[in-house]
């Protein structure tokens, strides 16, 4: 499956690289503090109905985010190379 | 050695780590309301002994990061600017250092002499996380203790490093004292960011083992369940539902017993006590203090049982996936998904929840959070419409009136927020951390309720006191008058709010108790106690079923449940809020909505001819 060019359009179960964190300096802040910082792999778990929240696992860690707020986290486009099971 | 000085160490750390656990057991939760200068915010402290050392801690606010821009994370860094540090307890999460070291590079940064505490070593192991303490205290320079607060492992062994790091500062320390506290903090930090990711890289890679694979199977499955697109929020509401359900089947018989041990208590030990002083002393101590406030503690039981619920729901790590499944509805409102949680939590007492507002940065979401915690149907609320509905209703009504009040007090918050999103806007983030699902000890639920108890009762006690006894005088002043008759100081307040609350089917011995109810909620059921003349439940239940219907109790109840909750909530939006002009809003707001809501019904169900009819 080919990796989307943003955290945003994963589909659960996909995984990433992330590549780059185009936000404010306090949103990456956060983001970086959270384990969402380039360079790490990102996973998709879920994704709430109703354009709700994203469920994803970074490193050791499980975050829900906004979509919006995903929209800015950047992936290294590419074939996944490790495609994990749901 | 200075002689005898008392070390002062500071607890930092990140959210979700077990800090605030920690921080208890190291202190044997002694822990009090400091005052720091700089700080407006309350933070606790207490004094140890660390084998032979005196020390005061001070828990600062966790965070997640010391260059970040919420409020919390702006207190951290002033109370760094601002005070003489002899040791900072650093205190994160064992197995998941890929990203807490950050704090740690950062105190390093810094230049403050620390310790390190791996808190949760229990679930890092449950989850393969290996780490190599030894190789880790050395690349950092600070010495690493890994411990479990929950089953209370590891802890001697944190408190002799950090007496050990104590008297290596203690030995070094120059005629000015401890460490002077850190200049050009932001500066530093900046110099240091640039470093962090690489750092944090190759501190893992020397001294921690990541499992290969993700290991925590019962989250990944209960998260199946309970995050379920379609499932997830019957489910949780339905847990909410049973939770209140086991609360009030435990609790209000517990009250119920604990205010008859308490009122035989006063007429059998108090009254003889009392019988040589005047008429009037006698009636202020027995009917004015002590009744006032027996009232109140009878319902301490429920408020134990509500906070033992909530923290049980809190720590098991549901209340962060009730934030993720309320989201898509919360954005539709301007809030977000924390502002229902912080909202549930008012459940229990606002004041806390309103204090919680502090996780989040933009000042809209903040505001606008801070202007529908107050409909939230609180403890003390609770209890005055548990009473008025077994006078006024069936058993089975009765807990529809109960369910319908809930249901009003959501309505309230949506209706506002809906009204005022446009005003308060945000457009904050929202990244929030879903812990994995967790199993609070026994002990940790107990000692965690009763330390939220005893903070109640410290914020309300004085409320409390101060409204019983000025009710009982309005009472009974002028000298002479008969108690609450239409010529005592509270029959002329009664009569004078007629034309505002006559419209609502509110009398004026209810107008009384609703100016009271302004103080705080607790006052409602003790004030009606001192008005009516009647301490029994019981017999206050007649004299007020004699005294108004139905429809009138019910226009009584959304009044009390849709205006200002307490003097207490006041005061912290007034605080939190920094703003006086906010806090008038806020004020005037709910009185107009609960004086509208109120009305409504009021003269609806009169039109329809309610008022006759017989529901008992």
């Amino acid at each position: 499956m080919r990796t989307p060019a943003h955290l945003a359009d994963l589909a659960p179960g996909q995984s990433a690289t992330i590549a780059a964190i185009e936000a404010h300096a306090g949103l990456r802040n956060r983001l970086e503090a959270l384990g969402l910082s380039r360079g790490q792999r990102v996973q998709m778990l879920r994704r709430a109905w109703l354009a709700g929240p994203l469920h994803v696992r970074v490193g050791m860690t499980e975050l829900m985010l906004r979509r919006a707020d995903a929209a800015r986290v950047g992936l290294e486009v590419g074939l996944d190379p490790w495609p994990v099971a749901a | 050695m200075a002689g005898g000085r008392v070390s002062t160490i500071a607890v930092l750390g990140m959210p979700n780590t077990g800090k605030s656990t920690l921080f208890n057991q190291l202190t044997g939760s002694h822990a009090h309301i400091g005052n720091w200068p700089g700080i407006t915010v309350d933070l606790m402290q207490a004094d140890v002994d660390l084998q032979g050392t005196p020390a005061q801690l001070v828990d600062l606010p966790g965070i997640y990061d010391l260059r970040g821009h919420s409020d919390d994370e702006a207190v951290v860094r002033r109370f760094l600017e601002s005070t003489r540090l002899d040791l900072v307890v650093v205190v994160l999460n064992a197995s998941q250092l890929d990203r807490q070291l950050r704090l740690a590079l950062q105190v390093r940064q810094l230049g403050l002499p620390a310790v390190l505490l791996l808190n949760m070593a229990d679930e890092a192991k449950r989850f393969g996380v290996t780490i190599d303490t030894t190789s880790l205290a050395e690349e950092l320079a600070m010495p690493v203790v890994l411990l479990s607060a929950k089953y209370r492992r590891g802890l001697g062994e944190a408190r002799h490093q950090m007496a050990k790091a104590i008297a290596k500062g203690l030995s070094q320390e120059g005629p000015g004292g401890s460490q002077a506290p850190v200049a050009h903090l932001d500066a530093c930090l900046a110099e240091g960011d640039g470093a962090l990711q690489r750092q944090i890289a190759q501190l893992m890679e020397r001294s921690v083992t990541l499992p290969p694979q993700w290991r925590d199977r019962l989250t990944r499955r209960l998260d199946g369940v309970l995050l379920h697109p379609l499932l997830g929020l019957p489910l949780f509401f339905l847990v909410m539902a049973l939770m209140f359900q086991a609360i009030y089947a435990i609790g209000v018989p517990l009250q119920e017993a604990l205010g008859t041990l308490l009122d035989s208590f006063g007429q059998g030990v108090i009254a003889p006590l009392i019988r040589g002083l005047p008429a009037f002393a006698q009636g202020f101590l027995l009917e004015g203090v002590y009744q006032g406030i027996g009232t109140v503690s009878a319902f301490l039981p429920v408020i134990f049982l509500f906070f033992l619920a909530m923290g049980v729901v809190e720590d098991s790590g549901y209340l962060s996936r009730a934030a993720y499944l309320m989201d898509a509805f919360m954005e539709r409102l301007g809030l977000d998904g924390r502002s229902f949680v912080l909202s549930l939590m008012g459940f229990g007492c606002n004041v806390p929840a309103i204090m919680g507002t502090r996780v989040m940065r933009d000042r809209g979401l903040r505001l606008l959070s801070m202007l529908i915690i107050p409909f939230s149907l609180c403890s003390a609320r609770l209890n005055v419409f548990l009473f008025m509905a077994s006078v006024f209703f069936a058993p089975r009504v009765g807990g529809l009136v109960i369910f319908g009040l809930y249901v009003m007090s959501f309505a309230a918050a949506i209706v506002t927020a809906l009204l005022f999103k446009g005003r308060f806007s945000s457009n904050e983030p929202l990244v929030l951390e879903l812990p994995p699902y967790r199993f609070p000890t026994l002990r940790q639920m107990f000692s965690r309720a009763w330390l939220e108890v005893r903070h109640f009762w410290f914020w309300s006690r004085r409320f409390i006191i101060f409204g019983v006894v000025a009710v009982w005088l309005l009472n009974n002043l002028p000298f002479g008058v008969e108690p609450a008759s239409a010529q005592s100081f509270s029959g002329w307040i009664g009569r004078a709010l007629m034309p505002v609350l006559g419209p609502l089917g509110i009398n004026p011995k209810l107008a009384v108790a609703l100016l009271f109810g302004f103080i705080a909620k607790e006052i409602v059921l003790g004030g009606l106690a001192v008005i009516y003349g009647q301490a029994n439940p019981l017999a206050l239940g007649h004299a007020l079923a004699l005294d108004v219907n139905w429809v009138q109790a019910v226009s009584f109840m959304l009044f009390t449940l849709l205006y200002t909750p307490c003097l207490s909530t006041v005061a912290v939006i007034r605080s939190e809020s920094k703003s006086a002009k906010f806090t008038w809003f806020s004020v005037l707001w709910s009185l107009a909505l609960a004086w509208g809501t109120s009305f409504g019904f009021y003269q609806l169900a009169t039109a329809l001819g309610w008022g006759s009819l017989v529901l008992h």
